[in-house]
């Protein structure tokens, strides 16, 4: 058992290094885009990418790189730089780190390479499209905006109508940027690449189904990184394939990721970036495992719709009704669900400043999940970025008592 | 001013005013929560349209709902939700505004029992020829909505009528900041707020009256009154303004508040409606035209432009930005609107609002340093 074991981790820390060497690559290229002759576009985390790689553009997100700069301890001295330029320090951590870097070119990258072009989609927020305004007075360049009107309760054949002209729009305005004609066919390869990558995402996320189960929260945090930046691309369909086999193997051999594992917990919102071994360890320490979250699972369901043969309309509705673009009752019923599937005894939600549309709602949800699943659930105030008014030993407390009533719970 | 006490009447009592209306006129009644609600689709439904604006009551249920960081305009108007304070409302209309609303909406809907509940989701970009017929579509479905919902049929003539009501009232509220403009002795701050603030509550077809017969009064009082030229104009710019105590502190450091960019304010008046055929696309023209709530798209500096452009206007010598906590949109805006003031050489003064807004000794404090400096 030890021995497998002792191979499953190597392979897992061979696998992390892999990781680690195709984001370097591909922040070295998009770097060194200029040189090659290529265009950089920025772009939102929720954003169709699958033009721009149809089109031959790097598509870079500020987005990833602010969970970088979080999680290399480098936020707060770039959120201040922010404040000094006038951002309020109430506004989203990425935006104001996103901001001050690119005066400084500061964080852990050196900064981003500068944008030829900013395509901003709000399915995830209204502040992104505020924070691509700023860069794109700064930077001069053109802002296309991909306007996902919010599904509360519906997609309206009145937002199919607007988004899908917007989509078409959109690929006008690439044809525009680069000088080039919309390749349809090859589009329709990428999206499905992006769809068979969110269809390995999803499956390896579901190896934590498994008890105990084969990895964390905080691994698929760190995994998430290509299906949100290379997602379409074959590497990407490689490396989770195998990050899928090896956590199978895992799960077949009982190999857990946290040792004794006694309560299986459920992620709410962003990662708390700057504190991801802290609260790793802190969580595994009781054995407890977060099993699955809201925000990696994300990237599995915008793309579900992206398969059909008409890549217009498919792309507007996949784009659209996605999750933080949804109501929160909505919201709420995919989490019910996700607790049945991963059959977890508890939530730990990230209350997280940065984050109105993820954040509020999260009240109701807790509501709603401790009504209808009789789990309860754990409230930790901080910021995905900036850790300011993050106090170790207060949230240390709360976790500690969380797991107390949880243990009463089992054993009653 | 002989209609100035009808119109406090209604701002301090605004809910039971709303209570009587429902009473008394047995119109139904439709809360809403921005600036961009077409008043007009509500009016031509026959019903009554009231803008609910935070609280100012102690927040005791609203919490259990949002963070601490949630602004004070949309705890507030929770809050007066979940009270049951506005339980004799119809029905609410939430039209997409920023993430805190586009949330609000969902608790709303969620949490409180009486009325009906639409939403209006807006396009966020203003700029493109699929987003205006987006505008035109999406105001048709809320015109179908809200006529299923209030059982009616939202007729074109019914539609054209209410245009004429929002035009002349959007008129008279104009040619009084004009005239106050021009004068600001005419009218304190507090007198004007106390009339716009009327203007979203009242019958409208009440309010157009007295708003006329305020125009002419003020029109005689000001060819009568001398204009004080020792002055110092000022312009307010920002989100909302629910705090009327701001006018006499400002007034009584020696300025006087000259025009707004409120969509309390001046956003709500200006741009009228073209009153030919096909109302539901002119009320969707207004809302592309008129000034524009950084909550949208339309540019990159039109919002920085029309601030530079209303100083010179109105001969104003600074602007104080009353920026709500936590209010997103704004707050992205304003370091580059602010650098934009700089090299125009207008000096800003920037006020951060919650509720409570601050002790007064404080605020006037400040006031008086920046008037000074002009």
């Amino acid at each position: 058992m030890s021995d497998i074991k002792l191979e499953l981790d190597k392979r897992k820390t061979k696998l992390e290094k892999k990781m680690q060497n195709i984001m370097a690559g591909y922040y070295i290229d998009a770097k060194m885009a200029r040189q090659n002759n290529k265009k950089v576009a920025w772009i939102t985390s929720g954003g169709p990418v699958e033009p721009l790689l149809a089109m031959d553009v790097i598509a870079v997100y500020p987005e990833n790189h602010g969970a970088m700069i979080g999680a290399s301890k480098m936020g707060v001295d770039l959120c201040e730089k922010a404040e000094a330029m006038g951002y309020s320090s109430d506004l989203c951590s990425y935006a104001r780190a996103d901001i001050a870097c690119c005066t400084v070119n500061g964080g852990p990258i050196g900064g981003l390479p500068e944008p030829d072009m900013l395509v901003c989609c709000n399915n995830i927020c209204g502040s992104v499209m505020k924070w691509y305004e700023v860069q794109a007075r700064h930077f001069k360049v053109p802002l296309f905006i991909y306007d996902t009107p919010v599904c509360h309760t519906d997609y309206t054949p009145e937002m199919k109508r607007y988004v899908e002209a917007q989509t078409r729009e959109y690929f006008q305005f690439l044809e525009h940027e680069t000088g080039r004609k919309m390749d349809i066919d090859r589009l329709k390869e990428i999206g499905k690449n992006s769809v068979e990558g969110a269809q390995l995402w999803q499956e390896t996320l579901d190896t934590t189904m498994s008890r105990p189960s084969p990895m964390t929260a905080f691994d698929a945090f760190f995994h998430l990184a290509l299906i949100v930046t290379l997602r379409g691309t074959p590497q990407t369909l490689e490396y989770y394939r195998e990050l899928r086999d090896l956590m199978k193997e895992r799960s077949q051999a009982g190999i857990g990721a946290v040792p004794k594992e006694t309560y299986r917990l459920l992620w709410d919102n962003l990662p708390i970036w700057h504190r991801m071994k802290w609260l790793s360890d802190k969580f595994a320490e009781h054995g407890a495992c977060l099993v699955a979250d809201t925000y990696t699972s994300a990237w599995c369901g915008i793309k579900r719709e992206l398969n059909r043969d008409d890549v217009i309309a498919s792309a507007a509705e996949g784009y659209t009704y996605s999750y933080l673009n949804l109501g929160t009752d909505k919201m709420a019923e995919l989490v019910l669900t996700m607790v049945d599937k991963y059959q977890v005894d508890g939530i730990v939600m990230h209350s997280n400043r940065s984050c109105r549309p993820y954040s509020f709602g999260q009240y109701d949800l807790q509501k709603i999940v401790e009504r209808e699943k009789g789990i309860p659930s754990l409230m930790i105030e901080a910021d995905m970025v900036d850790d300011r008014s993050f106090s170790e030993s207060q949230v240390a407390t709360r976790i500690e008592a969380f797991i107390e009533m949880l243990r009463q719970r089992k054993g009653a | 001013m002989k209609h100035l006490e009808e119109f406090r009447q209604v701002v301090n009592q605004s809910f039971g005013y709303a209570r009587q209306l429902k009473k008394d006129s047995g119109k139904k009644i439709v809360g809403y929560v921005c600036s961009y609600t077409p008043e007009e689709v509500i009016l031509a439904a026959g019903a009554h349209p009231l803008r609910i604006l935070g609280t100012k009551e102690t927040i005791h249920l609203a919490d259990s709902h949002l963070q601490s960081y949630c602004c004070s305009l949309v705890r507030g108007i929770l809050e007066e939700g979940l009270s049951g304070r506005v339980d004799f409302l119809d029905g609410m209309v939430f039209p997409h505004t920023c993430d805190s609303v586009q949330r609000l909406s969902d608790i709303w809907r969620m949490n409180i029992p009486f009325g009906f509940h639409l939403d209006l989701i807006l396009p966020v970009k203003l700029d493109t020829l699929s987003a205006q017929h987006y505008m035109v579509d999406v105001l048709q479905k809320f015109r179908t909505d809200l006529g299923r919902a209030l059982q009616v049929d939202i007729t074109d003539e019914a539609l054209k009528k209410a245009i004429r009501t929002t035009n002349a009232i959007r008129q008279s509220i104009r040619a009084i900041y004009e005239l106050r403009s021009r004068n600001p002795r005419l009218m304190t701050g507090t007198d004007l707020y106390t009339l716009v603030r009327a203007s979203m509550i009242m019958d409208r077809d009440r309010l157009n009256i007295l708003l006329a017969e305020t125009v002419a009064e003020l029109k005689v009082k000001a060819d009568r009154e001398k204009e004080d030229t020792s002055l110092k104009r000022i312009i307010l710019a920002g989100g909302i303004c629910n705090h009327p105590d701001i006018y006499p502190m400002i007034e009584n450091a020696g300025g006087a508040v000259v025009w707004d960019d409120f969509c309390t304010g001046a956003r709500y008046f200006t741009e009228l409606i073209d009153e030919g055929a096909e109302p539901i696309a002119r009320i969707a023209g207004r809302l592309i035209n008129r000034v524009v709530c950084p909550a949208k798209h339309i540019d990159l500096d039109g919002r920085a432009r029309h601030i530079i452009r209303l100083v010179k206007e109105k001969n104003a010598r600074g602007v104080i930005f009353l920026l709500l906590k936590f209010c997103d949109p704004h707050a992205f805006d304003y370091p580059d609107i602010k650098k934009s003031m700089d090299e125009a050489g207008i000096p800003v003064m920037l006020l951060e609002i919650d509720d409570p807004i601050p002790a007064e000794g404080q605020l006037k404090t400040r006031f008086e340093a920046f008037l000074e400096m002009l």
